[in-house]
């Protein structure tokens, strides 16, 4: 089984960390990262490629659309068959986090992310 | 008639001199005088009324004017005094024709007696005149003393008012100075946690900016690390020639330790960064009453282990001297513990430093480090002294260790982030001041003072 995961963030670099920490996991076929450098970009994603994306990992803070607002839109348009939605933020504070649990997201981490962790909770889905 | 005259002159001249500066001087005179007059008149009656007796009257009534008139105390009646003369001169005339032209003088007796009359008549006119006028200068004269007593009780309250009103702008003006300074003392402080505050958002401002890219720094360089275990590993697989093969490890072992590296001064950064943040993030979460002299004991006793733990040889007193009155107040446990634990630290470090300084010049004498707490609760304040007696700072320093990055310590050693962060932990969130006070050389000693609601 291969699992889609749409990574968003506005950070380009983000694309190769994570291509390079999740080598094994690629090559395995176990993940399949895609990524989307905005919240427009990731619906635009989805939209193409409906029901395929079984995890989000969003940013919060990004220029235009943030990942709060993301995360409502994927709520509403996708209230069947929804994905799971993680936010990572450099904003750890609680009213951050209780904002995005009261969204709906599933789990929230703070930058910076730590790897093990992010790939345990992968691999437990 | 002489003696009328005499007594009379006499008792008008008393009367005036009565009401002058000259009163109590003269008071004896006229008591002799008196006193002449009575015995020259008993003489005339004893020794039978002889002719010859008008002689010494009209003598002595010339040198009583004569007197008057040469005596600076008597100017204001010498006018009067004078009518005494034309009684005088004719009262001589008589007794002159009387004596040696008997006969003359006895067939116009009449006339003589007649211009005696008249003459003695004339002084009682001027004096019963001048008496007249004395009244109305002693009315005036009284009646100007009346006013001058007016004026001046009138001159006396004003004064007392002025006085009054001197007193009161005096202490306005002393309150305005007071309050003037107050104000300056609110200005500076304004400005000085105004810019504090300022400079807390920029640092916390840059700390995010940093953490960004930081991370990926850290990121890249851990999955590097990994990589260069994966590409160890791959190599393993090929049969290329061992010689070769070591030497190709040897290249991945230096790069992997170099990505060490990058990691181990990347995660030095981050905790700076994490520092920095820890500014914004001073006022987040809850007050909760706390055991204040329990809490800073606990910092005291960590700071100190912690320094133990890096320098085997260091060693300082701990005093503490607690109020046991404060009980629990209202505080955020964590914020104010790190204040404690910066403040200690910084304490334990200058006595360190004094310590070693001391023992390089070879003078340590009897130097025993001390590092002391002292806490006081007082009218709705909570007061906290952290001193000691280490290294103290010059003024130039103390100006500045409230800002972050100020530090005096060795690169590595401190951030210069702990006391700009104490002083934002302390005025913003706590509400309360904190303070320096210090002898270069000598002491250090800061000052805590927290409102109690």
């Amino acid at each position: 089984m291969d699992m889609k995961i749409l990574v968003v963030d506005d950070e380009e670099d983000v694309k190769s960390l994570f291509e390079q920490k999740f080598r094994r996991e690629i090559r395995g076929g176990q993940f399949e990262f895609s990524f989307a450098f905005s919240g427009e970009e990731a619906l635009e994603f989805m939209q193409n490629h409906p029901s395929e994306v079984v995890m989000i990992l969003s940013d919060i803070n990004m220029p235009g659309m943030s990942g709060i607002e993301l995360l409502k839109k994927i709520r509403a348009d996708h209230p069947s068959a929804p994905p799971q939605v993680m936010m990572i933020t450099a904003y750890g504070d609680a009213a951050n986090h209780d904002q995005a649990m009261q969204l709906g997201a599933d789990d929230f981490l703070t930058k910076p992310v730590n790897f093990n962790e992010l790939k345990e909770k992968l691999l437990l889905l | 008639m002489h003696f009328i005259v005499a007594f009379f002159l006499v008792q008008y001249a008393h009367s005036v001199m009565k009401h002058t500066d000259h009163a109590s001087k003269w008071d004896n005179f006229f008591k002799y005088a008196r006193i002449v007059i009575f015995s020259l008149i008993a003489t005339y009656y004893i020794a039978n009324s002889p002719d010859w007796f008008g002689w010494i009257w009209n003598l002595g009534l010339l040198g009583l004017v004569r007197f008057f008139n040469q005596n600076d105390d008597f100017k204001s009646i010498r006018s009067t005094t004078q009518s005494v003369l034309p009684f005088v001169g004719i009262s001589m005339v008589n007794d002159f024709f009387e004596q040696v032209f008997p006969k003359f003088f006895h067939s116009y007796e009449q006339f003589f007696q007649i211009a005696l009359s008249f003459a003695f008549i004339f002084c009682f006119v001027i004096w019963f005149y001048a008496r007249k006028q004395q009244k109305v200068l002693t009315q005036e004269r009284e009646e100007r003393l009346r006013e001058e007593q007016i004026a001046k009780e009138t001159k006396l309250s004003l004064e007392y008012l002025v006085a009054e009103r001197t007193q009161e702008l005096t202490q306005q003006k002393e309150e305005l100075q007071k309050a003037i300074e107050e104000l300056k003392a609110t200005q500076n402080q304004l400005i000085q946690s105004e810019k504090m505050a300022s400079l807390g958002e920029l640092t916390a401002g840059i700390a995010h900016e940093i953490q960004n890219p930081l991370n990926f720094v850290n990121n890249f360089s851990e999955v590097s690390v990994e990589l260069c275990q994966e590409l160890e590993e791959e190599i393993d697989k090929t049969g290329i020639d061992d010689n070769d093969k070591d030497y190709i490890k040897g290249i991945i072992s230096d790069l992997s330790q170099n990505q060490q590296k990058i990691t181990h001064h990347g995660k030095r950064a981050d905790s700076i960064v994490k520092g920095m943040l820890q500014h914004s993030r001073a006022s987040s979460g809850e007050k909760e009453p706390v055991e204040v002299n329990a809490l800073a004991d606990e910092y005291m006793r960590l700071a100190y282990h912690g320094l133990r733990a890096k320098d085997k040889e260091f060693n300082a007193a701990l005093v503490t001297d607690f109020d046991a009155t404060i009980g629990t107040v209202n505080v955020l446990p964590q914020d104010l513990g790190r204040v404690f634990l910066n403040l200690f630290t910084n304490a334990f470090y200058a006595v360190a430093e004094k310590k070693r300084k001391l023992t390089e010049a070879g003078q340590l004498g009897d130097y025993k480090p001390e590092v002391k707490i002292s806490t006081k609760k007082f009218d709705n304040k909570l007061y906290i002294r952290v001193s000691d007696n280490g290294t103290g700072m010059p003024e130039h320093v103390k100006a500045k260790i409230f800002q972050p990055f100020f530090t005096t310590k060795p690169t590595g050693q401190g951030t210069g982030l702990g006391l700009s962060m104490s002083y934002d932990i302390i005025t913003n969130g706590h509400g309360g001041v904190l303070e320096v006070d210090t002898v270069e050389g000598e002491k250090t000693e800061f000052r805590i003072t927290i409102p109690i609601a």
